[in-house]
């Protein structure tokens, strides 16, 4: 009994003493402002590693960085012909899709460490956690998941950079997350973790937002809360533009 | 030179949008169409979300219809007392249109009845003004007087009841005729998310029998009111009205409608129907390789649903 209580106290001793790694985060912007120019933009994700006693090892850890977006419900639907017409058939819905979802790492996915560990932190496409709706069979469910994750990445929404992460003097650390024109506004987290020898031993993460700014800003805020307005004027800017092309013209013939 | 779009929330060409409105509203001068068929279909191919699409370019053919017709009312050619009735039977219809397309939609597949519905009426359409054209040309080439016309309007039509007449049309006949078609007409519009003048133009001829000249003018002087109409109800109900893509359409589109007005003036009418049928052929034709080729993505993406 002694024994064991000593054990404990020695453990807990032994995890007390040694100060955890720490990370230190910072992101180049808080919000992201979509304008009329917008063309997509770039979040740089940077910081430093804190060692215990300041003791930097000789082998720089391995550091994972994942942006995501606003998750949002989206239901995949397999394209199947019938009658020699393809048509949206069977269709698997994903209760939670990231709009944007980017990893920069330091050394690929299944080398930073196992699946599990990678998994628990969705850590890499493959790992993120879509929930596809319950009854739909495991396997066909995975190829639909393979569908839209192949989508998403063509629209440049889903990324995977496995030397997209710089380590300098094996203490500072830096990402270049690049955002397409397509993002999805809303509220995007940097989520920053430390990796030794398939561990993560330290987690960090940072907010920021994206957000349509100015005229555009402005004109999305009309259409949602003055619907009426704003399709009144729209009509009324077509048959102004109508009218004026007509009467431009008319004076050369 | 790129341009972000507050309510589509995504960048395109500026100069590429402006010239397919062009593109679109010379076409819709020209043959009195609304083009819709033409322009949605167009930007949902460039990556428009399809709701964004079909809601812009209703806003855009209300502003080529009224530079078009602007320019056929000062030569007279509108007749407004058949453009009224065909805009009240259209706002019936598209009414009616409203319920059919959320059954539809309810059922699934809204966008392969709405492909199917688009190469059915396509083909049947360019292709009777196809066959009518062809012979048209082929008297005028051989020397000798146009075929007879069957008869001024169908038999059911000068049937109906209360007649009345129609000046500028040349016509004497039930405003009931018109105002079914309109309806008929305004439920498809709503269903298919177009102005309808593809349809409108050849029903006009082939159904009502009016007169050649007036038939374009009147088309799009009824299109101007069911797409404001259609407008309204997109930026109501859906939000789906995007200003600055309808603007840049619109840039393009009012240019294009008044060179395709002036394009059609110089042209025989039996041309132009023959320029028309191969156009509405030419989209129903890449609209069935559509449906049937197989699709390079097996699966399609269908956000917040």
């Amino acid at each position: 009994m002694i024994g064991r209580i000593l054990l404990a106290l020695g453990l807990w001793l032994a995890l007390v003493g040694a100060a955890p790694i720490r990370l230190i985060t910072q992101l180049s912007q808080a919000r992201i402002e979509i304008n009329t120019t917008f063309r997509g933009s770039e979040m740089l994700v940077f910081g430093a590693i804190q060692y215990p006693q300041g003791s930097v090892p000789d082998a720089p850890p391995d550091i994972a960085v994942v942006v995501r977006g606003p998750s949002a419900p989206v239901t995949v639907r397999q394209k199947a012909r019938i009658a020699g017409i393809w048509v949206n058939a069977a269709g698997v819905r994903f209760e939670s899709v990231p709009g944007f979802y980017a990893v920069a790492a330091t050394r690929p996915i299944d080398a930073l460490a196992d699946e599990r560990t990678t998994a628990i932190y969705e850590i890499g496409i493959r790992n993120l956690q879509l929930s596809p709706a319950s009854g739909a069979d495991d396997d066909v469910s995975r190829a639909f998941e393979a569908g839209l994750i192949a989508a998403r990445q063509k629209a440049g929404l889903f990324s995977e950079r496995p030397d997209g992460v710089q380590i300098t003097r094996g203490v500072l650390y830096a990402a270049r997350i690049a955002l397409p024109a397509a993002v999805p506004v809303g509220d995007y987290t940097a989520e920053i973790h430390l990796v030794r020898q398939g561990r993560v031993l330290a987690s960090t993460s940072a907010p920021f937002l994206i957000d349509k700014s100015g005229f555009e800003r402005w004109v999305y805020v009309m259409a949602q809360d003055n619907s009426l307005a704003y399709g009144l004027v729209a009509v009324m800017a077509a048959l102004a533009a109508g009218a004026i092309a007509a009467l431009v013209t008319r004076r050369r013939w | 030179m790129d341009i972000y779009l507050p309510i589509a929330e995504m960048s395109v060409n500026a100069l590429l949008i402006i010239l397919m409105g062009g593109a679109v509203g010379f076409l819709s001068g020209m043959f009195g169409v609304g083009g819709g068929f033409l322009t949605t279909p167009l930007l949902i191919f460039y990556g428009i979300p399809p709701a964004v699409a079909v809601a812009s370019s209703a806003t855009q053919i209300t502003g080529s219809s009224v530079s078009g017709a602007l320019a056929y009312w000062e030569r007279g050619q509108v007749d407004v007392r058949m453009g009224g009735v065909l805009v009240a039977g259209g706002l019936i219809g598209a009414g009616v249109g409203q319920v059919v397309f959320s059954v539809l939609q309810q059922m699934g597949q809204i966008d392969v009845v709405i492909s199917l519905i688009y190469v059915l009426f396509l083909s049947v359409i360019g292709g009777l003004m196809l066959r009518d054209a062809l012979a048209a040309l082929k008297a005028a080439r051989a020397g000798t007087a146009p075929p007879p016309r069957r008869s001024r309007h169908l038999p059911w039509v000068a049937a109906l009841p209360w007649k009345m007449r129609f000046v500028r049309s040349g016509l004497y006949i039930s405003p009931l005729a018109p105002l079914l078609l309109g309806a008929a007409v305004g439920i498809l519009t709503v269903i298919m998310g177009i102005g309808g003048g593809f349809i409108m133009v050849p029903a006009m001829v082939y159904i009502l029998g009016m007169r050649a000249q007036a038939v374009v003018g009147t088309s799009l002087f009824q299109i101007i009111f069911v797409t404001a109409a259609t407008t309204l109800l997109h930026a109501t109900a859906s939000k789906s009205v995007d200003i600055v893509l309808a603007l840049l359409l619109l840039l393009g589109g009012v240019t294009g409608a008044q060179l395709g007005v002036r394009a059609a003036q110089k042209l025989s009418p039996d041309r132009l129907r023959l320029g028309l049928a191969i156009v509405v052929l030419a989209v129903a034709g890449g609209l069935m390789i559509g449906l049937t080729l197989t699709p390079d993505e097996p699966f399609a993406l269908f956000e917040g649903a």
